[in-house]
């Protein structure tokens, strides 16, 4: 008990210091528009009257924390799920084609990955295209990759979740090669003297060795595939999704829409992570792993 | 079909090539020159079978139609590349990774402020903050001012987790032993332990040039001046101009390589005695 609040409380103190900043700048941010009415009003502000305005605007520059949960509120909660206005709905499409996406993305990833291990020619040709590939930046295909598929005649989920498969599919093979590489020349030496082949020795020791890299890259694979739906529904923003919603408020200028889309979407985000790192967890104790 | 077939033998060639390379004693240059018959390969096929199948340049063109464009429109290519990649990404990247070394020397002195920010930094670092996008432009204008404002928020958490993370590197013995040549903090640090967080402060200046060059242009899609890489990319996709979306993307992706490349070498140059550099 005491060692989990020595962990614990340190966090607290951050993420109240942070609420408190927040509420701070929500006052600095949305003052000239209290002052604005106001002057046109021809009325004084004292203070506490200036900071109960910029908290309850209704459309803020920086919306309240207590303003935003009231919106996801109102937008979970209260509305039906197949309204066009409720999150719950938007954050589906969008969990859908992640979900989709990082499926794809990881088997071909560990596909390939075993390719590259297990072929010398593939290892010198391909290896070096997926290392350059990671620093171009992937997400300005997107728009590119989604008319193609388009034109093709596919349309619906699978666009959105090509572009978060194609994201989720670099963490995978890097740290799937890492992993499939790392039993020591001791222990493969060890099993070739028990006379097992290579398929034994891929599904007795290189597989199960590589467990310990593949979850890290899962979890970071699961955070991109959600970012490349996001960026995805941008440019497919008439079938909806959270990045269809972020895009449609920034058009009308609805900052809380904004702010709670974005919120969802990060709670989306930590929820996925912290499964990956439960099922890391878990497989990990069940193989012997565990710290 | 004759080009179809063509395009198989070139692929027949390019990894028979490759995997003679491969059962050849390794040399040095086995695996750049694999790599690069490999690109070839593909880009001939991509050729090849565009011509053969007769696909609508609208929708994909051939490299033979991206090369010109290129070549034509560098201009615009220029003002772009200086919109997006100078302005918005380069101040974004230095003002977020300086922000972030300098805030990890000030919390690596608290343990407490450590173990309060590295779980929400963590965290941070896995969220959509692409999606900030549209506020920044709110705040900040449609100028580069906001993309740059994306980028400092991208690039920060990860920077910041990987110096405390660095920082963090030396071991006690090597602290201890500078305390008893009576080295007081500022000189333990740096002649022990920023160098000792070199290769992973390099390590997240790595990941930051990738982020940096994506959050400058995804943020254009929200909202951008007449000009910048994301701009064109998006407007370009909106107006069939596929032939200079591809070219913007090849400046993206020569950018953001020859970015890493230029980190990568001078992290060779500054951590040459790390046993990974060291041959």
């Amino acid at each position: 008990m005491r060692k989990i609040w020595h962990n614990v409380f340190p966090v607290l103190v951050v993420v109240t210091a942070i609420m408190v900043l927040w509420y701070a700048f929500s006052v600095v941010l949305n003052k000239n528009w209290a002052y604005d009415k106001s002057t046109r009003g021809g009325y004084e502000l004292s203070f506490s009257e200036l900071v109960a305005d910029t908290w309850t605007q209704k459309k803020p520059h920086l919306p309240t924390p207590d303003q935003i949960v009231v919106e996801i509120w109102k937008t979970t909660v209260e509305k039906k799920v197949t309204s066009v206005r409720s999150l719950v709905r938007h954050g589906w499409i969008t969990l859908s084609a992640t979900l989709l996406g990082f499926v794809f993305g990881t088997c071909f990833g560990i596909i390939l990955a075993v390719g590259i291990v297990y072929n010398k020619a593939m290892n010198n040709s391909v290896m070096p295209w997926v290392i350059a590939s990671q620093t171009i930046p992937i997400l300005a295909l997107a728009p590119m990759i989604i008319l193609l598929l388009n034109a093709g005649g596919i349309t619906g989920i699978v666009p959105k979740a090509s572009i978060a498969a194609y994201l989720s599919f670099f963490p995978v093979v890097v740290g799937m090669v890492k992993g499939l590489r790392s039993p020591e020349a001791m222990m493969v030496d060890q099993i070739h003297t028990w006379s097992a082949n290579k398929m034994q020795t891929f599904w007795k020791l290189r597989l199960p060795s590589s467990v310990p890299y593949l979850f890290p890259s899962l979890k970071v694979g699961i955070a991109a595939s959600l970012v490349g739906a996001i960026v995805a529904e941008l440019t497919l923003s008439q079938d909806g999704g959270l990045g269809a919603r972020i895009l449609q408020a920034n058009y009308v200028g609805a900052t809380m829409l904004i702010w709670s889309a974005l919120i969802v979407a990060a709670a989306l985000a930590a929820t996925l992570v912290a499964l990956m790192g439960l099922a890391d967890r878990i497989v990990s104790k069940r193989m012997g792993f565990s710290r | 079909m004759t080009y179809v077939f063509m395009a198989i033998l070139v692929w027949g060639v390019g990894w028979g090539i490759n995997i003679a390379i491969s059962r050849r004693k390794s040399s040095r240059w086995a695996s750049p020159i694999s790599a690069v018959i490999f690109g070839i390969t593909f880009i001939a096929m991509w050729e090849l079978i565009g011509t053969g199948l007769e696909v609508s340049p609208i929708i994909l063109p051939l490299p033979s139609a991206i090369g010109p464009t290129f070549v034509n429109s560098l201009p615009i290519m220029w003002a772009d590349f200086v919109q997006t990649f100078v302005k918005s990404a380069l101040s974004g990247f230095a003002m977020g990774c300086g922000g972030a070394f300098l805030v990890s020397l000030a919390i690596d002195r608290s343990d407490f402020l450590q173990r309060g920010l590295l779980p929400v930094g963590n965290f941070v670092a896995a969220l959509p903050i692409i999606g900030m996008a549209p506020i920044m432009v709110m705040w900040f204008g449609f100028d580069w001012q906001s993309k740059a404002a994306v980028v400092v928020i991208m690039v920060f958490f990860p920077m910041l987790v990987n110096t405390v993370k660095g920082l963090q590197a030396s071991e006690v013995m090597q602290r201890d032993l500078m305390r008893t040549y009576a080295a007081g903090y500022w000189k333990t640090l740096f002649y022990l332990r920023l160098p000792a967080a070199a290769p992973f402060i390099f390590n997240g200046l790595k990941i930051c040039t990738t982020l940096a060059l994506i959050g400058a242009i995804v943020a254009e899609f929200f909202g951008s001046p007449t000009v910048g890489m994301g701009f064109r990319i998006s407007t370009g996709a909106g107006r069939f101009e596929l032939d200079l979306v591809w070219a913007e993307i090849v400046v993206a992706a020569i950018a953001g390589s020859a970015f890493y490349g230029l980190v990568v070498l001078i992290e060779r140059a500054a951590t040459f005695w790390h046993p990974s550099i060291r041959k």
